[in-house]
């Protein structure tokens, strides 16, 4: 799940300063889930706009937001709609935002600022458990992710910080190298936890990543 | 040209026997603390280094401690070489990917640096610049290991470099860590990732040490105990509160507020310098490091108290 955070409404207004009429895009998926871009928030947000005197010309709610493909299709379903604005503005992550621009020549603009990949705890909490740092280390810290969950990413164990199995930094937080150890130990697998850990390779596929699955290949 | 000739070329001499040579001839080691400063003006820096460096083994040089910029480590370093002093360059992974980290090894190395202290670092938000990127490329068992591979000549991206490098690699330890467990798998692999010699974090509590040395001297290495200055009961009471992994206990805290007033410094200098009498009366230790935090002034008192004089040893 990406977990978005709305932007400020006057931020959102800043942007669309020279529009004076716009488009929305929801996404029926993670920003739906994080209420950021569902039903709901693009018809908060129409209303919020009207009465800012700006004119909605419609809006569509993405199934998806980052699938690009169904993005174009939309798009060309609301041809109208999307003509007689001046901008667009997208009610998801940043990738649901980018699949927009190529959707479309308009100008393009984001409502939530993007924050993580995160799991969800409950309705409405969310916590990030994985970085997708691309080299997946789970294996040797009983699936509890120091690249992520260890607010310096240490990888060899814990700082000297680490206070009744709260982080130093947050002790809001668990640290991340006591719910490994703990695992660990319970697995009866603490040789994993005294076994070097190298450098981290931070470049396994350069950036911006790009993958073909090698079947898809001959399509392409 | 071997960093001998370097040195010699770059007129840069060494007065004082490096921490290896002062550990590996058994004598206890004394160590102080150098913070740099806010700023440019380096003139209390340089005032504090003239009133130690005949009084300790080496000054350990802080590196933007506790996230907070400041006048650069390395730099700190070279001016106490310069002034007559041995440094101990603590090193953070905190501000530097693995190749500005060479970097400043390589430079260290041929100015005259010859002991490193290898930490992670801090967090970057808990210090004043709240908003800057943290690197953390590597942490502290990484970068013992990065060296020990420069030292046989590699860089971490796996070339040659035209010559090896060489320091005594230091670590820290938290001994008042809880859980405790944890703290000491990473001990025991700094040490096996190179670390010959520790200096431990912050301990006031003389049993507990004693005791965490037993599981401590099985390690080959040395170990320095961490000793930081109360200087008011509150500052005592707050690093309980706030400094994780550092514990006053009750006893000192009342030994502090009982102080006369204005006198607290007073008997902050008397509990270090009676914990210094046991650790070597009792041998706790090879060493102390000593941190003033800001009143490095006391300690030439502070020694004096302990009767400690490394000119004696
Ligand atoms: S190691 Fe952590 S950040 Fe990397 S892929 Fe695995 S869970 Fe994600
Ligand atoms: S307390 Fe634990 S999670 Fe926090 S920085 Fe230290 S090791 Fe990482």
């Amino acid at each position: 799940m990406i977990v978005t955070r709305p932007k400020a409404f006057e931020v959102i207004l800043k942007e669309l300063e020279d529009a004076k009429s716009v488009f929305l895009v929801g996404c029926g998926d993670c920003a739906t889930v994080c209420q950021t871009g569902g039903e709901d928030q693009v018809k908060e947000m129409t209303e919020k706009l009207t009465a800012e005197g700006k004119t909605v010309t419609g809006n569509v709610i993405m199934e998806t937001g980052c699938h690009e493909l169904d993005l174009k299709k939309e798009f060309r379903a609301h041809k109208d709609e999307l003509e007689k604005a001046d901008a667009v503005m997208v009610m998801s992550c940043g990738a649901g935002t980018q699949s927009a621009r190529s959707g479309t020549d308009k100008p393009v603009f984001p409502a939530n600022d993007t924050m993580f990949l995160g799991n969800v705890m409950r309705v409405g909490q969310f916590e990030e458990k994985c970085r997708l740092c691309g080299e997946c280390i789970l294996d040797m810290t009983g699936a509890v992710c120091p690249v992520t969950r260890c607010h310096k990413g240490i990888l060899n164990g814990p700082c000297g910080g680490t206070n009744e199995g709260k982080c130093e930094v947050d002790p809001d937080k668990d640290c991340a190298w006591t719910l490994i150890y703990q695992q660990l130990e319970k697995e009866g697998k603490l040789s994993k936890m005294k076994e070097y850990q190298p450098p981290k390779n931070w470049n396994p596929e350069l950036k911006p990543g790009r993958i073909v699955l090698e079947r898809e290949k001959g399509g392409e | 040209m071997s960093v001998e000739t370097v040195w010699k070329e770059l007129n840069i001499k060494h007065a004082h026997p490096s921490i290896e040579e002062v550990l590996a001839s058994g004598k206890f080691l004394v160590s102080g603390e150098i913070g740099p400063p806010k700023g440019p003006d380096v003139e209390e820096v340089i005032e504090h280094i003239d009133l130690l460096k005949d009084k300790v083994h080496a000054m350990n040089i802080t590196d933007n401690q506790s996230s907070v910029m400041r006048y650069p480590s390395l730099a700190t370093a070279l001016m106490i070489l310069e002034r007559g002093g041995e440094p101990n360059l603590q090193i953070t992974c905190r501000d530097r990917n693995r190749m500005s980290l060479e970097n400043e090894l390589l430079f260290a190395y041929t100015r005259g640096v010859r002991s490193v202290l290898c930490l992670t670092g801090d967090s970057v938000p808990v210090g004043d610049h709240k908003d800057a990127k943290s690197v953390f490329d590597l942490e502290s068992v990484q970068l013992l290991n990065m060296i020990r591979g420069m030292e046989e000549g590699m860089d971490l991206g796996g070339n040659e470099m035209n010559a090896p490098v060489k320091f005594f690699k230091g670590a820290i330890v938290t001994p008042e860590a809880h859980p405790i467990e944890p703290q000491l798998i990473k001990f025991e692999k700094k040490v096996e990732a190179g670390a010959q010699w520790i200096q431990t974090q912050a301990i006031y509590d003389m049993d507990n040490f004693a005791e965490f040395m037993k599981t401590a001297r099985q390690y080959p290495v040395k170990l320095q105990a961490g000793l930081v200055l109360l200087t008011s009961a509150g500052m005592a009471k707050y690093m309980n509160a706030n400094v994780p992994g550092v514990t006053v206990p009750q006893d000192l805290i009342d030994e502090m507020a009982a102080s006369e007033k204005g006198k607290a410094i007073d008997t902050g200098i008397k509990i270090m310098a009676r914990h210094i009498k046991r650790i070597r009366e009792e041998n706790l230790a090879d060493g102390v490091h000593i941190m003033a935090i800001g009143k490095e002034g006391v300690v030439p008192r502070i020694l004096e108290e302990a009767e400690l004089d490394i000119n004696a040893l």
